[in-house]
């Protein structure tokens, strides 16, 4: 029987995946996507333990964590390409200036 | 009432299962494709797998609105703003293989498996309890049980969200949004300039004369040579151009034997 301890683990495996994504990648836009790896991990977490308490208030706190990654990408994605047209470059490297 | 009863046969527990097993094994993998492939479309394309096997097991979980919202939203919308994203950044735009900070991979490699540790003695020391009995609320009623909750308890979460959504959609547009510094060129001035420009003409399109017609392949001079101006500026500009030269040659020769062969026989 799969209980909700197997997919807390799923998603902590998955959230693990996507930190590392986000430390070793260099192009801003794949970093992105590996931050959108952790918060789907975190999404199917509520999931399970909505489950696990028979309760839909998990249900109810993925749906708004979905809303606000959503948002979240606008506004990254804007970024990001403000970035590239100033640079030429979607590297996170490249986006240097304020570091000294 | 029917779906809470087939969550609880002995047959659909062990499709479950199956299911669970299948789906987090492709989750896991294409996750770490992700992480690994080094260009950015690839990335995108195997995290909308990781995405859409999520769904489904949101699905297996009870949570068919969330289910469904994950691929309408996470998907199609997510997702096609990030190939979008994609596509003026640069189709081609591959993560370089230096490291730019020394000892950066092993470094990030060290903590993931520390966070993973950590995370899993976390939840190993949680008390995580079985299912709870299967009721109405995981399966047919999962919309209107969402909507109550939605509309009573987390009703004033819900009306920040759309302010919140107002806001990023403005803050998107600001961030986007480029004045024009030179004004917009006519169609006179843009035909003046082609006639006093290299190319009166029209370029020619790709793969004229060529083994094949892709947009990727250069037209052939009339001396035999590829020309650059055949091929958009995104491909060649990428690297992406494709070579009429030693492949497509030698392609055209093998299948000259072939048809040859074919012939004999």
């Amino acid at each position: 029987m799969v209980s909700p301890a197997h997919f807390v683990a799923l998603s902590v495996i998955l959230f693990v995946i996507g930190g590392v994504g986000v430390l070793v990648r260099r192009n801003a836009l794949v970093v992105f996507m590996c931050v959108e790896l952790m918060l789907n991990a975190a999404n199917l977490a509520f999931v399970a333990f909505a489950r696990m308490h028979g309760t839909l208030d998990g249900q109810v706190i993925a749906f708004f964590v979905m809303v606000v990654a959503a948002a979240e990408v606008v506004v990254g994605l804007a970024i990001l390409t403000s970035i590239f047209r100033a640079r030429r470059s979607a590297s996170v490297d490249d986006a240097s200036l304020m570091k000294y | 009432m029917s779906h809470s009863m087939v969550l609880a046969s002995p047959a659909a527990t062990t499709t479950r299962e199956l299911a669970f097993w299948i789906l987090a094994i492709i989750a896991v993998v294409a996750g770490l494709g992700m992480v690994l492939a080094r260009r950015a479309v690839h990335c995108a394309v195997l995290l909308a797998v990781v995405m859409l096997s999520l769904a489904a097991l949101y699905a297996l979980q009870g949570a068919p609105f969330l289910a469904f919202v994950q691929v309408i939203v996470y998907t199609g919308a997510v997702l096609m703003l990030f190939l979008f994203v994609l596509m003026i950044v640069g189709i081609s735009a591959a993560d370089s293989i230096v490291e730019t900070i020394r000892g950066q991979r092993l470094a990030a490699g060290v903590s993931g498996i520390g966070l993973l540790v950590l995370l899993s003695l976390v939840v190993g020391h949680a008390a995580i309890g079985p299912a709870s009995p299967a009721k109405a609320s995981f399966g047919s009623s999962n919309v209107t049980g969402i909507a109550r909750l939605l509309f009573t308890t987390y009703v004033f979460p819900f009306e920040i969200t759309s302010a919140l959504l107002i806001t990023a959609a403005l803050g998107a547009m600001v961030l986007a949004h480029r004045e024009r510094t030179s004004p917009k060129p006519t169609q006179r001035s843009l035909s003046r300039q082609r006639i006093a420009g290299d190319h009166p003409t029209p370029l020619p399109g790709p793969g004229t004369y060529a083994r094949h017609n892709a947009v990727d392949m250069p037209a052939l001079l009339p001396d035999g040579s590829p020309s650059e101006l055949s091929v958009s500026e995104v491909l060649s500009g990428g690297g992406q151009m494709g070579s009429p030269g030693t492949t497509a040659l030698s392609a055209g020769t093998s299948d000259q034997e072939n048809a040859a062969n074919a012939g004999d026989a």
